[in-house]
């Protein structure tokens, strides 16, 4: 089963018309993943015994034409809560933490019939854009695995990259699927927030955090999406509107369609093959039949300081639950309480999140709230602002999902700033609860280029559009990389 | 130098909701440990809190009941700390925004004169869970509480003597009850009192520095802790000391205050609001609604008494001091008992059974009903008032039907003439010098006959029917 040469509605006719069987693809698809994840080591647990008994399940109820992902093999981020299946966040501290249930988007996910396959690594807690954070290992960029793919999902956006998988759920608090998707030159959708049940992802931003799909093409996206979409009765922030079709309006038409080309995010830093690569993707859409003029967004540039305060605030809250006391990591041979405390939260929490822990505690405390985490909430409703007035007039939001493709591992990890800044593009969609998409816009030096559509809130169904037409018109999505010298 | 005292309180209270203030497991006092809960009251990774509308609907019950001005828009708010009571390692709070805010409570004091006490704010929080810590060297965490949804109500520092908070708690105590957001039971824990305390010289205008005493349940020590606390902060000043910003512990042994820590600099909380949980737009609609929704308060339940039942005031206020006494005679006068009688039972054998046993109504095996049809057999002449004490003390203390009681132990009053004549006449025959005393005008006689009587037929005979007949039976002699 070549996956490069499938897509989720392809495979699923083969099921369907008994071609094979899900036990044969979840089979074949384990095969695929032990030969190439040797290279990419996207993958930290497989589920191989479940998922073969599950296979044979959906082989035995059947598949009607209407469960488009029955059968189908998935991955799922590390930091989705799974019932029965190791769920560690990549950290120490929850090292051989098994859950006793399952997220709200596992429980659609099976009510769908898709087959887990295993659990995809990511930055600790989903703190960082390189995957090198991870406590376990470091996950390599499908196109060159001297390079980063990116992060935090950048297990999941490997995995799919390198043929292992078709699709994969990832999270995005600040970037964490647009820019590994665009690392690995797939589509990853951050939904709007309040699409997806945040209810079993363990928390990092959680005013910030999506669940979303990470696939090959944007239709299989839009087809993910619909199955994991929805209002969940255990999360009060996911909303109760209700889920359209998203894959219904996928036909190339988007003549009359109104797109802003920010300045300020073809500007500072930005490569020069990356900003070619999206002015060649405004004149693919103008060809299309859509407008293009230049918007701006002038307090996204405050996006960055902004969301270090906020995610890293919420972060150093959710993050205290993992004290050593009930479940994970305890340090051995303590003292006290305090010792506990101490000694489990320092042995078992990595630098990058201690880092994070100490500026969000920083910026909460009582003479500093004021001037960071007021202030950076003001600064926030700026941004979102911003953003409102473009979609005043305009239906999309069109810019690059990263400054540059992706950099060599270790290049950046003793300089936070700089790994900061690379999520300077897609920090400001997180921030105003906007969906946001990157697909494969081109190429530079043989690593693929992201492009990203950003859409009002709940204007999934623009964006899947406008990605579909242009996949349909280009044809970086059709190229393929090559692991270790063979595919 | 002559002293004046401002006393302020904070005030927990847990609701009775059926379920917990954030998660769907139960509230419920004393089951096995780690019982009522979930993954939610683990803190647990990935959950989220689920807010209970009908703990927010109590919480506003309660505000809406303290004369609060609810707050339109509000959010919650975490309140960050560790320890292991805390599973989340913060508590869901309303720090920014309580539900409640500028409210007060009118209290009667012993003078018999009325004062307003204002009430700074009140909100809707979440209870801990328990730790307790065992010889074995372990500490043990029991997370049933943990959750449960309260209500903090914070006093402004209106209150200027021990006695005074005394009033203000037993007034709180009794309008909460009385809403149904709690049964206020203190010895469950399910109120407590945080005091905090300052004297300054009278005349001087600023405040002076407050000790705290934390987590007291019962009004009583609340009290002693007060005016012992207040003492001593005189006594220091006097002696040209001056007062430390300190928490300290009543000791019920010894009755004074001692000293626990004293406070270097506040705790940071790093208190902000919680991502997990939109804000929520309180509408007027929903407000009036919930108005509405509030049960007849003890002044209303005072005034009916005595409108609708002819219950002396002094009585309706004694009956109306607890939600459990107040119910607890409505049901007796429901379940057909003449409502003076049920006041006097109740205020008098019944209260006096709770103190002597120290036992709530609520644990008592009598009934609304069996004390209505004890009293029905009185009124009925069935039993004497005499019997009845014996028939209460059954009762009382017995799931026992009254009726069927006084009929197997053979108690039922003889009241009728047939039975009760012959008895008469053989006594009336055996005492010929009593009936010449009698005669003669000694009224003791009469007294005589009638205990003779009372001994024949073993204290069974209807004295009213025996003094009748008596008295017919002399006359004709």
């Amino acid at each position: 089963m070549d996956y490069f040469k499938n897509d989720l509605t392809s495979i699923h006719n083969g099921l369907v018309k008994h071609d094979f069987s899900a036990a044969e693809l979840t089979a074949e698809t384990f095969k695929q993943i032990k030969a190439r994840d040797q290279k990419i080591e996207s993958f930290l647990t497989l589920n191989e015994e479940a998922a073969v008994a599950a296979a044979a399940q959906v082989d035995q109820a059947g598949i009607t034409d209407a469960e488009k992902l029955a059968g189908i093999p998935v991955g799922i981020k590390d930091n989705i809560i799974t019932k029965g299946l190791k769920t560690t966040a990549a950290s120490k501290i929850l090292e051989n933490f098994e859950p006793i249930y399952n997220a709200t988007v596992m429980n659609k996910l099976n009510a769908a019939r898709m087959i887990n396959v295993g659990k995809l690594n990511l930055d600790e807690f989903a703190m960082g854009g390189s995957n090198e954070n991870s406590a376990f290992k470091i996950t390599k960029n499908a196109w060159d695995q001297t390079k980063v793919p990116g992060g935090s999902s950048g297990g999941p956006a490997a995995a799919v990259a390198s043929g292992q998988l078709l699709a994969a759920l990832g999270t995005d608090t600040g970037g964490s699927i647009r820019q590994p998707a665009a690392f690995n030159g797939i589509v990853g959708v951050k939904p709007t927030y309040g699409r997806v049940s945040r209810y079993g992802v363990i928390a990092f931003g959680s005013s910030l955090d999506q669940v979303g799909p990470m696939t090959r093409s944007v239709k299989d996206n839009a087809l993910l999406l619909s199955a994991i979409a929805g209002h969940d009765k255990h999360d009060f922030t996911s909303s109760e509107r209700e889920v359209p079709d998203f894959t219904a309006k996928l036909d190339g038409d988007i003549k009359g369609m109104r797109i802003g080309l920010p300045t300020e995010y073809l500007e500072q830093g930005v490569d020069p093959e990356v900003k070619e690569a999206i002015l060649n993707a405004a004149k693919t859409f103008e060809k299309l039949g859509a407008t293009v003029e230049e918007v701006s967004l002038p307090h996204s540039k405050y996006g960055v300081p902004v969301y270090y305060i906020i995610a890293s605030s919420e972060a150093s809250s959710n993050l205290q639950r993992y004290d050593g006391i009930r479940y994970g990591f305890r340090a051995e041979d303590v003292k006290n309480l305090e010792d506990v405390y101490v000694r489990s939260r320092s042995e078992g929490f990595g630098d990058e999140v201690k880092r994070r822990i100490m500026l969000g505690t920083f910026s909460l405390s009582a003479g500093t709230y004021d001037a960071y985490f007021k202030k950076a909430a003001q600064v926030r409703t700026l941004i979102c602002r911003d953003f409102a007035d473009v979609f005043a007039n305009y239906d999309l939001i069109l810019s690059p999902t990263t400054t540059s493709t992706a950099f060599d591992i270790g290049a950046e990890i003793n300089d936070p700033v700089k790994m900061y800044m690379n999520d300077i593009l897609t920090i400001p969609v997180n921030l105003a609860g906007l969906p946001g998409m990157s697909l494969p816009a081109g190429f530079s030096n043989g690593m693929p280029i992201g492009m990203q559509l950003i859409a009002p809130q709940f204007g999934e169904e623009t964006m899947y559009r406008a990605g579909y037409a242009f996949e349909q018109a280009t044809d970086f999505h059709q190229a393929v990389p090559t692991i270790g010298g063979e595919n | 130098m002559n002293f004046e005292t401002t006393i302020g309180l904070e005030v927990h209270i847990e609701m009775k909701t059926k379920s917990k203030a954030f998660s769907p497991a139960p509230v419920q006092y004393g089951s096995e440990p780690n019982t009522n809960t979930n993954v939610l009251d683990w803190g647990y990774p990935g959950v989220l809190p689920e807010v209970n509308q009908g703990a927010l609907e109590y919480g506003m019950r309660a505000a809406l009941a303290l004369n609060c001005q609810i707050t339109k828009d509000i959010h919650f708010d975490r309140k960050n700390y560790f320890y292991p009571d805390n599973p989340k390692a913060y508590q869901i709070t309303q720090a920014q925004t309580p539900i409640g805010r500028e409210g007060y409570l009118e209290v009667e004091l012993e003078d018999g004169s009325t004062k307003k006490i204002g009430i700074e704010e009140m909100h809707v929080e979440e209870d801990a869970g328990k730790n307790t810590h065992d010889p074995d060297g372990y500490s043990y965490v029991d997370l049933n509480r943990q959750g449960t949804p309260l209500i903090e109500i914070v006093s402004k520092p209106d209150i200027a003597s021990a006695d005074e908070a005394y009033a203000y708690l037993k007034k709180l105590r009794q309008v909460i009850q009385f809403t149904g957001v709690s049964d206020v039971k203190m010895e469950e824990g399910s109120m407590r009192v945080d005091v905090n305390i300052s004297v300054r010289p009278i005349g001087s205008e600023q405040y002076g520095t407050k000790t705290e005493m934390k987590n007291l349940n019962s009004f009583e020590h609340v009290r002693s802790g007060l005016k012992f606390e207040e003492k001593r902060q005189e006594n220091v000043i006097r002696a040209g000391g001056s007062i430390q910003q300190e928490t300290r512990r009543f000791d019920v042994n010894t009755g004074e205050t001692v000293l626990m820590r004293v406070k270097e600099g506040k705790s940071d909380y790093r208190y902000f609001p919680e991502p997990d949980l939109p804000p929520i737009h309180i509408s007027d609609d929903w407000i009036k609604e919930v108005q509405d929704s509030i049960p007849e308060m003890p002044e209303d339940r005072r005034q009916r008494y005595v409108e609708q039942w002819g219950v002396t005031e002094y009585d309706a206020n004694v009956l109306t001091q607890t939600m459990e006494m107040s119910d607890f005679f409505e049901a007796t006068v429901a379940a057909g008992a003449d409502p003076k009688l049920a006041a006097n039972w109740l205020m008098g054998e019944v209260s006096a059974y709770m103190n002597d046993k120290k036992q709530e109504l609520a644990e008592l095996a009598l009934t609304p009903e069996h004390l209505a049809q004890m009293i029905g057999l009185i009124q009925d002449e069935t039993i004497s008032s005499k019997i009845a004490k014996k028939v209460f003390k059954q009762i009382v203390a017995n799931d026992t039907d009254p009726k069927a009681w006084v009929e197997e132990k053979g108690m039922v009053q003889l009241s009728d003439p047939a039975v009760l004549q012959p008895i008469i006449d053989e006594v009336l025959d055996n005492n010929e010098k009593s009936i010449e005393d009698f005669k003669n005008g000694k009224d003791r006689a009469v007294g005589f006959l009638v205990g003779n009587i009372m001994k024949q037929t073993r204290g069974k005979a209807n004295p009213k029917v025996v003094n009748q007949l008596l008295m017919a039976s002399l006359k004709e002699r």
